[in-house]
């Protein structure tokens, strides 16, 4: 697994890349990198509309917050959005 | 028609199920010197996951192949399309584009080019920049014969495309058996080219047969001082194969062998073809299922759309990017699709206790040698493919044939 850069902070600010594509699928979405060319599955319409909003957010637990995410699925949203962010999907604001 | 996120069969607004959160996102394409546009490198993915999904459809294709042309400067004698000649039916310019606008719009990120020899089209080099202009990748295959000092300074200055050299031998002897007279030579120049271009990663691929297996780790020698990444992928008895297959593909021997060197290898890619051999136990990387009609599909040079490059036959065509509604509708509306996505029986396969490790294995490789697509993969590893295939009386005839009109035959083998 590529590391991009930094550990990822759920209290900090993130936003999707410049150059990744969102395709809707049934499952909700193929992510697409133009730049590094990997493809990312999002298995939940949840982390679909979390992760095209979450740069309109203080922070990545700010957005769980206003988007209503149930607690319980806090950690495998994060989790999720970590490996995101270890393969340049989303960056740091 | 218009991609819907929400239909059927997405999960309820507020799915009970927590998403694990190595399922939510499965990073695919590992990073590579020079990242392909065109190869789906997954890593492991339970099948009650993500392929679960994958089986009953995608809005657009992941995985797109499309055969520019027939026209072939080489008579391969496992060529899958049976390429030789032009057909005088192939998409014109205008034609193409349309097709490379509609991708664009389906949001198809890559698509993998082939043919025959794509690069004998005269506006070859023209719908290359068009796709990638409009933020569609391209993987082209070629047998490397116009692959100049010019054009491989040109590829390896563009990031949009990816190139893949075809050989089927680590030697001459062992490739122009198969590949014809010669073309060892020409592979060879064109990867020197490339590398001295400084183009680094581009692809070697191999069609694994009897007489080249046991190469494997010269093939991994050859892709490592190239730069470049190797590529295996199987035999299918498709196009001018079904009349070869019998006499070229791997033994069952040879096919454990294979196993155990992928999966000691996971940085090779294999497009996912050996899914067949993930019932020896462990998986191999990737999504272990027929992506048929569900990731992959073909568009041949006339614009007829099949379920899988190794499909081409009237009974897997689903459509024409020339029928009304194009491309767009024949992957989201046509029968025959609609059927490969719904669930499978696993037929004669279901008493086994590998089905879910290999889902029975490859469409292509049962129905052209006459198993019932219900039935065991010819080469099933637990040798339950063997009696059928040799009581399979009638086998269809690969269709459309374009070879030239000369005989293709092998080469006498030096010894």
């Amino acid at each position: 697994m590529q590391h991009g850069g930094a550990e990822f902070n759920p209290n900090g600010r993130y936003r999707l890349h410049e150059r990744v594509a969102l395709r809707p699928e049934p499952f909700g979405a193929l992510a697409y990198h133009y730049d590094n060319r990997r493809l990312n599955f999002l298995r939940a319409p949840e982390l679909v509309t979390l992760v095209s909003s979450l740069g309109e957010h203080e922070s990545v637990r700010g957005a769980f917050e206003s988007a209503g995410l149930e607690d319980s699925r806090w950690p495998s949203f994060e989790k999720a959005l970590a490996s995101l962010a270890a393969s340049d999907f989303l960056v740091p604001i | 028609m218009t991609a819907t996120a929400a239909s059927p069969p997405a999960p309820a607004a507020k799915p009970v199920t927590v998403p694990t959160a190595e399922a939510a996102t499965t990073p695919t394409a590992e990073p590579s010197p020079k990242p392909a546009p065109g190869e789906l490198v997954l890593s492991p993915v339970k099948r009650s996951g993500l392929a679960d999904q994958m089986k009953s459809g995608l809005d657009a294709p992941i995985c797109l192949t499309w055969e520019l042309t027939y026209a072939c400067n080489l008579a391969c004698v496992h060529c899958l399309s049976s390429s030789g000649r032009r057909d005088p039916r192939e998409l014109a310019t205008e034609e193409a584009e349309a097709v490379i606008d509609e991708l664009q719009r389906m949001q198809v990120f890559y698509i993998n080019i082939g043919g025959g020899e794509p690069t004998i089209r005269s506006d070859f080099w023209h719908l290359v920049d068009y796709a990638t202009g409009r933020g569609v990748g391209v993987k082209f295959s070629t047998n490397g014969s116009r692959i100049d000092a010019a054009v491989a300074r040109e590829l390896a200055a563009s990031d949009y495309v990816d190139v893949q050299i075809s050989i089927d031998g680590a030697d001459a002897a062992t490739n122009d058996a198969v590949r014809g007279e010669g073309s060892f030579e020409v592979a060879q120049q064109a990867m020197e080219r490339l590398h001295d271009a400084g183009f680094s990663g581009f692809k070697i691929s191999v069609v694994m047969t009897r007489h080249n297996i046991g190469q494997a780790d010269e093939f991994e020698a050859v892709a490592r001082r190239f730069n470049a990444e190797l590529r295996l992928t199987r035999l299918r008895p498709s196009g001018r194969g079904a009349e070869t297959w019998h006499e070229l593909h791997p033994t069952d021997a040879q096919q454990r062998r294979l196993y155990r060197w992928l999966l000691d290898r996971p940085e090779v890619l294999t497009g996912d073809s050996f899914f067949h051999l993930s019932a020896l136990g462990e998986p191999l990387p990737g999504l272990n299922l027929c992506g048929a009609g569900r990731v992959v599909c073909l568009i041949d040079p006339i614009g007829d759309v099949y379920a899988c490059p190794f499909m081409l036959h009237d009974e897997f065509r689903a459509g024409s990017v020339r029928d009304a509604g194009g491309f767009q509708r024949v992957w989201q509306q046509s029968e025959l699709f609609a059927e490969l996505r719904r669930p499978q029986s696993a037929g004669a396969c279901a008493s086994c206790g590998q089905f879910d490790a290999c889902g029975g294995g490859c469409m292509a490789a049962k129905f052209f040698t006459g198993i019932p697509l219900d039935g065991p993969d010819p080469e099933c590893v637990l040798g339950h493919g063997e009696p059928l295939l040799d009581a399979a009386s009638t086998r269809p005839s690969p269709a459309p044939d374009h070879s030239r009109p000369t005989p293709v035959t092998f080469l006498p083998r030096k010894l």
